[in-house]
């Protein structure tokens, strides 16, 4: 049989392309991934949503209207991309990765930052932020020129009572328990409208009204599950658990290689195509990686292996018989296809069983699996194809060592 | 590769050695429970990373001067540098800044603190959904593989994946090892990692039956023993491929994830056996006696 180079060059032209591909994007594409709270620390919390008055019902639409609320309190934050997700009848659950100062972000989201007006001495509240009617809160100017904030109330009439009540008194205005201004009354105001000034600068003037309008939630949040990671931690974490990964692989490569030889070899870029791909995957559908997300990546190189070694197990089992090395590849490749398919179909159902039924940690779990399962089918089964076919019709390994198959095992056909 | 050895004969013994093990985990669960972590009761849970080696008896002083009273602390991290603290109260955020603080002055101002705050009925219900889930793809698998295979299968399968979630369950009852909600996500992919296993070496038996047809039961049998020694190599090579990756991540992958990667390795150790000594060893036994039904059927009918 006559050598053929050119299913060599077509080789090795995929070998050169798959690890220029993974040498000079890889890194970029790492780092594009979405890396959850445990691995680059930040503050998660859980809050229950319960009726600020008797008889007030949670409905979806006051959930959803207070994850908005959250949401625009987190942009006055600074934070990029927070994760608020309603969860069941009553929860919020809200996740700020990367947050440097955790004691602010615990604070402008454990306190309601609540507006009160109250009596001269400050110990009555007369009004407060669930007066304030949504999105009412403005920033503007006071008489003097200087940046305030207007706000507006539901009931101007409930208002005007108060004002005209403690004319000549000082309302004092509070945003928990800092006061902000006391300003006195001269006469009833009737438009439903109040002024808070402060000494703010214009950005804290908006700031403050940015809150105030979030902060008027149409329900009361009970915090009950709270979580936060230390940035160091988180990235201690992410280190070790690439660490193990890159030894983990690397036991795996030796192992593959020493034992299946060529097929080893194709093995082993398959794998690197499958870390490769799978991470791509992870950045394009912006899937947050965690911990037991990256365990389940590793596991997944696990299963990837295993739809090789089905296959080369396959092939050897034919060699044995008798077949020669093209049609043991053919015949082989055949057969091991339906088992693989089998095997991957049940621990997707599996795996999508989780991802619907799950709940947060369990459904990244899911995901990072069911795309490690489906990746890992495509690199294992019609990559490790390709190449092993233009190996095999290269000629140019001939002898079933190549293989791992020894001579003295192959039967008659 | 002829490898002869009898999967079938000794399947009793195979039985009973599972049996007793799951026995033993199961009254481990029923008298000691499971030692749950955090998520599962009420409380907090600090870390304090200290960053340097240090006196765990000299950190509980620490704690017992901010008033924890005998706390509830160990040693954790690779280098043995992170304290995990544990309380029944619930700590406020300024209790937590407290011991923050306290320990940034006793050690060094690079001192960082991680806390979980838990209201127990979150971690349970998680672990109630992950069963409900679990029991749902044992269905849809059932289900899946009755039309690929046959029912049998399907069930014995299923079997066999119960058996390896609770030998792992069972091995965290008996040596009280810390559960917490990564555990759910372990067994999980224990359960997705032993029907894998499974189905490969059901596939050749399904296959060798179509081409064997066997009528006895000893060609049963030598069907049987043939699929899996057929395929032993290949269950054994992915086995230690898979442990390989859960080992490194054991050893190297960190105190957050150690449990994890131990109920992963124990899991892959049942896995690998429920699938070789126990999976086909149900399937035939049940396999075998609606068999010789069929022939006593057909024996009364001539």
């Amino acid at each position: 049989m006559r050598v053929r180079k050119g299913k060599i060059v077509i080789f090795s032209l995929l070998v050169i392309a798959i690890l220029a591909t993974v040498l000079l994007t890889g890194k970029q594409v790492a780092q594009d991934i979405t890396l959850g709270l445990d691995l680059q620390g930040g503050f998660e919390v859980l809050y229950e949503a319960q009726p600020q008055e008797k008889g007030q019902k949670i409905t979806e639409n006051t959930l959803k209207d207070t994850a908005q609320a959250l949401s625009r309190r987190i942009d006055v934050l600074g934070v990029t991309e927070p994760q608020i997700t309603v969860e069941g009848e009553d929860r919020i659950r809200v996740q700020l990765a990367g947050v440097k100062d955790q004691d602010k972000a615990r604070e402008v989201l454990g306190k309601p930052a609540k507006l009160t007006f109250r009596t001269p001495d400050g110990k009555k509240v007369l009004m407060d932020g669930s007066d304030l009617k949504e999105g009412g809160a403005k920033q503007d100017y006071d008489q003097s020129g200087q940046p305030a904030v207007t706000v507006q109330f539901k009931s101007a009439d409930k208002f005007k009572k108060l004002t005209q009540k403690y004319i000549g008194q000082p309302i004092p205005i509070y945003l928990d328990e800092q006061q902000l201004s006391a300003p006195v009354i001269q006469e009833a105001i009737p438009n439903g409208e109040a002024i808070i000034s402060g000494n703010f600068t214009a950005e804290e003037a908006q700031e403050l009204a940015e809150l105030l309008n979030a902060g008027a939630l149409p329900v009361d949040l009970k915090e009950i599950h709270s979580f936060a990671v230390d940035a160091s931690l988180g990235k201690e974490s992410l280190q070790q658990s690439v660490e193990a990964g890159l030894y983990g692989v690397l036991i795996i490569f030796i192992f593959v290689i020493g034992y299946y030889r060529l097929p080893g070899l194709v093995a082993v870029l398959t794998l690197i195509s499958y870390t490769y791909l799978v991470l791509l995957a992870f950045s394009l559908l912006q899937v947050t990686l965690t911990l037991p997300g990256i365990a389940a990546l590793i596991l997944g190189v696990g299963m990837a292996v295993d739809a090789n070694i089905i296959m080369y197990e396959r092939i050897k089992e034919e060699m044995r018989y008798g077949k020669r090395i093209s049609s043991a590849l053919r015949a082989g490749s055949r057969r091991s296809f339906l088992t693989i398919l089998d095997a991957n179909i049940t621990t997707i159902i599996a795996a999508a069983v989780l991802f619907y039924f799950g709940t947060s940690s369990v459904r990244g779990f899911a995901v990072s699996l069911i795309t490690g399962i489906v990746v890992s089918f495509l690199t294992a089964v019609a990559l490790s194809r390709i190449m092993l076919n233009l190996l095999v019709r290269s000629n140019l390994f001939r002898h079933p060592g190549w293989f791992g198959v020894k001579e003295s095992e192959i039967g008659e056909l | 590769m002829n490898y002869k050895l009898d999967f079938v004969k000794h399947r009793k013994w195979f039985m009973l050695s599972s049996a007793v093990f799951l026995v033993a985990g199961l009254l481990s669960l029923m008298f000691q429970g499971l030692n749950l972590g955090v998520d599962f009761v009420s409380g907090t849970r600090v870390d304090v990373n200290i960053g340097q080696a240090y006196n765990l008896e000299v950190a509980k002083d620490y704690l017992e001067e901010l008033g924890y009273n005998s706390p509830d602390a160990r040693k954790a991290g690779t280098n043995d540098d992170i304290l995990v603290f544990r309380t029944s109260q619930v700590l406020s955020p300024d209790e937590v800044g407290e011991i923050e603080k306290k320990f940034q002055a006793e050690y060094n101002k690079n001192v960082g603190v991680n806390e979980q705050k838990v209201d127990p009925v979150i971690g349970r219900e998680l672990a109630r959904n992950a069963i409900i889930s679990v029991l749902l793809a044992a269905l849809a698998i059932i289900l899946y593989i009755t039309i690929r295979f046959e029912y049998r299968f399907g069930v014995s399968a299923v079997i066999a994946l119960l058996h390896d979630a609770l030998f792992v369950i069972g091995m965290f009852s008996i040596f009280q090892w810390e559960v917490d909600l990564v555990f759910i996500a372990a067994i999980l992919t224990i359960v997705g990692y032993s029907i894998n296993d499974t189905i490969v070496i059901y596939d050749r038996i399904r296959e060798n039956m179509n081409f064997n047809k066997p009528k006895t039961w000893d060609e049963l049998k030598k069907t049987v023993n043939d699929s899996i020694g057929q395929v032993l190599v290949r269950s054994l090579s992915t086995s230690f491929t898979t442990v390989f990756a859960a080992t490194a991540l054991f050893i190297f992958g960190g105190e957050s994830i150690r449990y994890f990667s131990l109920a992963l390795l124990m899991g892959l150790a049942a896995g690998t056996y429920s699938s070789i000594f126990i999976a086909s060893q149900i399937w035939i036994t049940w396999k075998w006696r609606s068999m010789a039904k069929e022939k006593m059927k057909a024996q009364t009918a001539e």
